[in-house]
């Protein structure tokens, strides 16, 4: 087990190496000009060349990268060209607020989807089954910005329930922590919802007639520790899964959201540095997302042993 | 209830309010401003950068010797003094007593001399005016003086420069940073402060009062006057998406939106707590921009072409749509300002497409493909490009538009090389009108070769117009000169203007003291109630 974990962890140099290389490349042959854009719309182009000359872009591509590769493995994420502080203190900036709504969202969704996909497989071909697979439907389809606008305008405009937008660090209060997250966390679950109750119905479903479940039953068992200590436990590999593959998606998820409710994280961050072509930025968030997607998809697989003892590495 | 009983209920609530984050509210709290400006605050240099955001953020922190007013006259700001010598030669301009930095230090004249040495290096105006300065001399602590080679007429309104790069004031120690790197240090003399500590780029920038400013004892008009503030603080929000902005200041939240798009005016007029201001009164320009150096539009005759094919009635209707916002301003100085001039104009801008095919027969237009950048990201611009092609094909030229966010613009626009190698041949943008008041302040205007802005126009005779105008000191002269610019504009099309449009801003009902002015200042805006 300890010599998969090492293996693992090893395998994610040369991802993290394949990654760097492909994010240098894709920025630098995207179209688009940090420089002018810095420069601003009267500059002239020897105002934009002197920029380009101070942020080191007229060196040649590969000697860019050697710099940049260096400072990174020294730990070094290097300075934005925009913000005028280093992209590591802007990650550790936006960090939390990402971090909070991921992990709202994820907890919100697991504790309603599992349920309601539960719930469906037992009750299956009833009216409940169908509202249930209805209402998954719905989250699937509808895009995350609809979702967060017809919330915000019944529950902060209409009912001034909550705040439309913003976010506030924990630190500052709890109560004002939680009230900027309920809105953005419900957006963001909907479709996580929807994907996770449907693969925990399938998954129930799959057992939910099975001998053991029958024996369980026949021994007098009720019906509430039977679907939890045997169906449940034995249909979770595959929504575990789901659940890590859903984390791993709510990244992109979580950069339409941040928008739309003016959340100051990592999603955001995301967008403003592509827009303004912040490449020191770009670089050192996607980097951080991949060890994210990496190291997700290691706790998946470690799951599956807690979940399943026949599973061995 | 017993004593003790209500002794632990009020302890209990106490302890509730702060968990919950809801506490009570101080007797006297600070009155705060939230802002939603038209963009994020990233960069805080706005001698670095032309960027509008920059420079309002520049008038929030620094002040001006001169500034433009209501009519677009040039007033002393900081000035109290000035005088012009006889031969027209020497500027000597005293400060006003008790100016000090937001470090408590006084502004000398010192400070004022090394501020304009870093503007004039990077700003096109500044430079056009050190071009005719000999000496830059400080007479005392509050006095220095401008020797001149030639007289110009171009002093007072370069330092009183309303738009980017506008001539702020610094500390020495700041202004004699390198003009290419970006200062590191905020300390203005302008009438707030900036709180480089809760500055959260991609998040707020905060200002509070600079409680030892010293208004000028006029009023406010436009740029100039008194900058008295009425507010503890300012929190420029940043809300990338237009619409949640909008039920921000809907559901109060935030005070004031700088630019809400125009396809949502009709959501702010209904509501009876929001109102809307046209805080610019000589709004913007739309304009369109020729690449000279490639086929075709390095023959002014197939320019000519374009100027007979567009009107600019149909750009403005598919951007603005609702005409209290626009109107047509067949001038290149914006309707509303000293240059205003229709001359050259007649018969231009009329969607007259047979003249506009005879140019282009006379010109021997091939049929080669014009290669027109459309921005797709902003509201504003995306409409415009359409509607060229659409008359450009109408007066029988092939366009190929081509779609790209703004930034994919900006970069591509620095480019020579052909069109069919990644070059250009036309884009459309929008200008402050602040920023093209005469024929030196136009960008666009400059016809210096390889030294002009992207297109790169080559006309001696605008530029013999253009020193000329840097040179007279007479309004009228200037005027005449102004004119004459503008008919050779109409003979060598350096750019086209498509019309004047207006955006307002919107403001809660408590909100008010708005200033009519090119740039959004918040000195005298204050907020009634909480």
């Amino acid at each position: 087990m300890l010599g998969y974990v090492v293996r693992r962890v090893l395998a994610t140099i040369p991802v993290m190496a394949v990654v760097a290389v492909v994010v240098f490349l894709l920025l630098r042959l995207t179209s688009g000009d940090p420089a002018a854009i810095i420069a601003g719309d009267n500059a002239t182009s020897q105002d934009v060349e002197a920029i380009r000359t101070q942020l080191g872009l007229d060196r040649p591509i590969v000697q860019q990268f050697g710099i940049w590769i260096g400072n990174v493995l020294r730990g070094d994420f290097g300075e934005s060209f925009f913000f005028k502080k280093t992209v590591a203190e802007l990650i550790k900036e936006r960090l939390e607020p990402t971090l909070a709504l991921s992990v709202c969202t994820i907890v919100l969704a697991v504790l309603v989807a599992i349920p309601l996909g539960v719930l469906a497989a037992w009750k299956r071909g009833t009216w409940i089954d169908r509202v249930v697979m209805g209402f998954s439907v719905l989250g699937f389809s509808v895009p995350v910005f609809v979702t967060g606008y017809v919330l915000i305008y019944f529950f902060a405009i209409q009912l001034s329930w909550l705040p439309v937008q913003g976010y506030q660090h924990l630190q500052e209060g709890f109560g004002g922590f939680i009230e900027r997250l309920i809105l953005p966390s419900v957006t963001l679950a909907v479709i996580y919802v929807a994907l996770i109750a449907r693969i925990t119905r399938t998954s129930v479903l799959e057992v939910i007639n099975a001998d053991y479940v029958r024996t369980a039953r026949a021994k007098g068992l009720p019906e509430l520790p039977v679907l939890l200590r045997h169906v449940l436990r034995n249909a979770a590999v595959p929504i575990v899964t789901v659940i890590g593959l859903g984390v791993a998606l709510l990244i992109g998820g979580v950069v339409v959201t941040e928008s739309v409710y003016a959340i100051p994280g990592l999603g955001r961050l995301t967008v403003d540095a592509v827009l303004a072509r912040d490449y020191p930025t770009v670089q050192a968030v996607i980097l951080l997302f991949s060890v994210v997607y990496v190291l997700i998809n290691l706790l998946v697989d470690l799951t599956y042993t807690v979940l399943d003892p026949r599973i061995r590495y | 209830m017993n004593l003790r009983g209500r002794i632990a209920l009020t302890c209990a609530l106490l302890s509730l309010a702060t968990v919950t984050g809801i506490a009570p509210v101080p007797a006297l709290a600070e009155t705060t401003l939230k802002v939603v400006m038209h963009s994020d605050l990233k960069i805080v240099d706005p001698i670095w950068t032309t960027a509008y955001i920059v420079r309002n953020h520049g008038y929030m922190v620094y002040d001006t010797l001169f500034a433009m007013d209501a009519k677009g006259e040039i007033r002393p700001q900081m000035v109290d003094k000035y005088e012009v010598s006889r031969d027209n030669l020497t500027y000597t301009m005293t400060l006003r007593d008790g100016l000090v930095w937001h470090d408590g230090k006084p502004v000398t004249a010192e400070d004022c001399v090394a501020s304009i040495k870093r503007w004039a290096a990077k700003d096109s105006m500044g430079q056009k005016m050190m071009g005719f300065v000999k000496e830059l001399q400080v007479v005392n602590s509050r006095t220095f003086k401008i020797t001149l080679n030639e007289p110009t007429g171009l002093v007072l309104g370069a330092l009183g420069k309303p738009s980017s790069n506008v001539p702020f004031m610094m500390p020495k120690r700041v202004a004699d940073t390198d003009p290419n790197t970006q200062i590191s240090d905020f300390t203005g003399s302008g009438p707030f402060i900036f709180r480089k500590e809760d500055w959260k780029p991609g998040d707020k920038a905060v200002y509070v009062k600079f409680a030892q400013y010293k208004p000028r004892p006029e009023p406010p008009s436009g740029l100039a006057g008194g900058k008295v503030v009425k507010v503890d603080r300012i929190e420029w929000k940043w809300i990338p998406d237009a619409q949640t902005a909008i039920n921000a200041l809907l559901a109060g939240e935030v005070d004031y939106l700088e630019s809400p798009p125009h396809d949502l005016y009709p959501v702010l007029k209904q509501d009876a707590n929001v109102k809307l201001v046209n805080g610019n009164p000589l709004g913007n320009q739309f304009t369109f921009r020729f690449n000279t150096l490639h086929k075709p539009f390095d023959n002014p005759k197939v320019r000519q072409a374009v100027f007979y094919a567009f009107s600019q009635e149909g750009f403005l209707k598919a951007v603005i749509g609702d005409p209290t916002w626009y109107k047509t301003c067949r001038s290149f100085y914006p309707c509303g300002s000293p240059l205003v001039t229709t001359k050259g104009m007649e018969g231009l801008l009329e969607s007259n497409f047979e003249k506009a095919r005879a140019l282009l027969k006379e010109a021997g237009y091939d049929g080669t493909p014009i290669v027109l950048m459309q921005s797709t990201d902003l509201g504003v611009l995306t409409n415009l490009a359409p509607v060229a092609k659409d008359l450009m094909e109408k007066a029988g030229f092939k366009v190929d538009m081509q779609s790209m966010d703004w930034q994919t613009l900006v970069a591509r626009r620095a480019k020579k090389e052909p069109p069919a190698a990644g070059g250009w041949h036309a884009f459309l943008t929008s200008w402050v009108s602040a920023d093209i008041l005469n024929p030196v302040m136009m960008g666009f205007m400059n016809s210096s070769c390889d030294k002009a802005m992207f297109g790169w126009p080559c006309d001696k005779e605008i530029e013999s117009l253009r020193d000329q105008f840097a040179r007279e000191t007479n309004l009228a002269k200037q005027k005449a000169i102004a004119e004459a610019v503008q008919v050779r504009e109409t003979l060598y099309p350096t750019h086209i203007p498509l019309g004047q449009w207006y955006g307002a801003l919107a403001a809660r009902k408590n909100i008010d003291g708005m200033i009519e002015a090119p740039v959004t200042v918040f000195w005298n805006v204050e907020k009634k109630g909480r």
